[in-house]
């Protein structure tokens, strides 16, 4: 592999492993309030299909965004009341609420569009653009330093940029604030929350609010960044790529960055399998390399690479003592 | 909360929880701009109105059926088996590999044959997320989820670079035996009166008849399914009665994933009589809402079989009669698994607001 394509699939990690990240960040936030959310795919793909749609109509991807979040909210807060006021199954919730959304997509999109379930293409100002960082010209010249600078570090939308704010931002939030103290609490031993008067309804809706934005911008980059509009299950199975990551990342933010960012190389390796036969020398099958996230994902889980305990009060609701 | 009467609570739950589902599913048809009444209509004469839509319901409703069945067992040990489409998956590539590579003289020997391969295939898919969740606590919902990827992945390879014949396009088997093809329903004497065309539904419903009463037989009158079920109420009693948890989430997952790949003598056997890549269909995870419409009792899971049989290819008659995609069986499926798996809290606490007053005037 040479130093070209090395810098060609660093550029692609970076912008697979962006809807991975928020995805991944939207996790933890629920997860350390102790709701279990499997749902992060289907928040994602109504984001998609939300972005796509009014990125279409609009011609503007900013309001695209926004109707991307509110998509996504929505179905963060039948989450949220299902698991939380009625104290129902997390897991069932979080899986129907996936069915749900890879129906409802494409319903709405066909309605809107009748182009078998996709939104039109989107173009210009309806996309999320390269952003170039300053300098990237100026610096190109200078060897190994400047084409990765200027290939895999500039040029990518906003929102990959925003997705990477979001890990010192998380960091901070979740352990120099009060507000992240009380969440990891109330992920841990909601009692104790309950008895220093705080209440873990709010917290927990909270939590659940901060997952249906994060799952927004991470399905709008989907449909506005990574591809040009929504497709019928176009998250294909990423929100549970992020889920792994989580685990992987044992619920804290920096890692998840390790865990996205590896991921995301292995998506943007099987996408080129011309380059792995060249470096290993034999053909790897391109369904092994689809497969490897998953396949890591188990090994973490079975405790060989340590073991990832989840916060404690995970997936059990709150019932307050009378 | 005010607790309900039994009946009320096997019965009315599913029931009011459906009619919950269907209304929000007829809201979403009016806001597309379309009919609820004509889609209803379309549905029931498409599926439940000639015997041949019955003969497209009855064989969905198999699969679903054993599916339904196998989210079943590990419910009542308290685990929440996902993997039920990877399972499936791999149990039709058992079946496929016995049908394509042992000489079988007649169906009613390869029937059997596929029929254990079938299941050994599918509980070897469950036994891994098994073990890794009775031994390292590794939570079975995730590494079932991955097992399914990993599953469809490993389809993949084996159709495409293993088990594809030379010559041939598509990502699929070569035909099985002729020998190995089951009679479907308009082929039996007696039921042919019935079923005047050629039809999918086939021998495998019979089969399925009987893995419903055997799991029934299983949990309720026998030892093995007391452990089950006591592990699944509340594993330190059942441990402090001297049930193994180890050896109870095992045989529970395993007996899940066998019933998940005997599914596949119905679709791959039965039906396409070779495997393609997407065979069930998302039939594993229709087995969730079948589980959970159905009560977690085999009794329930065939009426529910029977319900999402006919919302399956009620469904596929809209996609192809009116402009309503066929992905809005997604949607219903999806509500009918909120409503009845999540929100069920809600649903006994509307319907408690109805039995409350007519309590305290009795007392």
């Amino acid at each position: 592999m040479d130093f070209a394509t090395l810098i060609q699939i660093l550029d692609s990690t970076m912008r697979l492993a962006t809807p991975l990240l928020l995805a991944c960040l939207a996790g933890l936030y629920s997860e350390r309030s102790g709701i279990f959310d499997i749902g992060l795919e289907g928040k994602m793909l109504m984001a998609a299909m939300c972005t796509g749609a009014v990125a279409a109509l609009t011609g503007s991807v900013w309001i695209g965004l926004l109707a991307g979040i509110a998509g996504s909210m929505i179905f963060a807060l039948i989450h949220g009341v299902a698991s939380i006021t009625f104290r129902g199954n997390q897991l069932i919730s979080g899986v129907a609420l996936n069915f749900v959304a890879s129906g409802i997509t494409v319903l709405i999109a066909q309605s809107l569009f009748r182009q078998g379930g996709r939104t039109p293409p989107l173009s210009g100002p309806a996309r999320f653009n390269p952003i170039e960082l300053p300098f990237a010209e100026a610096l190109s010249g200078v060897p190994i330093l400047g084409p990765f600078y200027a290939e895999v570090i500039s040029g990518h939308g906003a929102l990959v940029y925003i997705a990477l704010l979001c890990v010192p931002l998380t960091w901070w939030a979740l352990f120099r604030t009060r507000f992240g103290l009380r969440l990891r609490a109330v992920g841990e031993n909601p009692a104790s929350v309950d008895t220093a008067g705080i209440s873990v309804v709010r917290l927990r809706y909270t939590a659940v609010i901060i997952t249906g934005v994060l799952c927004g911008l991470a399905g709008a980059y989907m449909a506005a960044g990574l591809q040009t509009g929504f497709g019928k299950e176009m998250t294909a199975g990423r929100g549970y790529i992020a889920l792994a990551a989580l685990i992987f990342a044992k619920w804290r933010p920096w890692y998840a960055l390790m865990a996205t960012l590896l991921f995301g190389f292995f998506q943007a390796l099987a996408l080129r399998p011309d380059v792995i036969k060249g470096t290993l020398g034999f053909d790897v099958p391109v369904p092994a390399l689809d497969a490897l996230p998953y396949i890591l994902t188990v090994i973490v889980l079975a405790g060989f690479v340590g073991r990832a305990i989840p916060p404690r009060a995970g997936g059990e609701p709150y019932v307050k003592e009378r | 909360m005010t607790r309900l009467p039994r009946w009320a609570d096997l019965v009315l739950v599913p029931l009011i929880s459906l009619l919950l589902a269907g209304i929000i599913s007829a809201l979403v048809i009016l806001a597309i701009g379309q009919s609820p009444m004509e889609a209803l209509r379309t549905m029931v004469t498409g599926a439940l109105g000639s015997a041949y839509g019955w003969g497209y319901t009855l064989y969905y409703a198999t699969s679903f059926m054993f599916t339904g069945l196998a989210v079943t067992v590990a419910f009542h040990a308290s685990l929440f088996n996902i993997g039920g489409e990877g399972q499936a998956q791999l149990g039709g590539l058992g079946v496929a590999l016995v049908c394509l590579f042992i000489p079988w003289p007649h169906w009613t020997l390869a029937l059997p044959g596929a029929m254990i391969a079938g299941a050994l295939f599918g509980a070897a898919w469950a036994a891994i997320p098994a073990y890794l969740q009775a031994k390292r606590g590794s939570h079975v919902v995730i590494t079932t989820i991955m097992f399914n990827y990993i599953a469809a992945a490993l389809i993949v390879y084996m159709l495409v670079n293993v088990l594809r014949p030379a010559g041939q396009m598509d990502p699929a088997t070569a035909r099985f035996p002729a020998a190995t093809n089951l009679p479907t329903l308009h082929e039996i004497p007696g039921l042919s009166i019935l079923f005047d065309k050629q039809i999918p539904a086939n021998v495998t419903l019979f089969v399925a008849l009987l893995a419903c009463w055997l799991v029934w037989l299983l949990l309720w009158r026998t030892r093995l399914g007391y452990e089950i079920r006591a592990f699944g109420r509340s594993e330190p009693a059942a441990l402090y009665a001297g049930i193994s948890p180890f050896r109870v989430t095992m045989i529970a997952m395993l007996i899940s994933g066998g019933l998940a790949g005997l599914m596949s003598i119905n679709n791959v056997m039965g039906e396409s009589e070779r495997l393609l890549q997407n065979s069930t269909e998302g039939a594993g995870f229709i087995g969730i809402a079948v589980a959970l419409m159905g009560r977690n009792h085999p009794i329930g899971v065939f009426l529910a079989a029977i319900l999402f049989g006919f919302l399956f290819q009620g469904g596929a008659e809209l996609g192809l009669w009116t402009s309503i995609p066929i992905e809005l069986r997604t949607v219903v499926q999806g509500l009918v698994i909120l409503f009845t798996g999540a929100l069920d809290h809600m649903v006994r606490m509307l319907l408690g607001l109805f039995f409350a007053p007519r309590r305290t005037q009795v007392a």
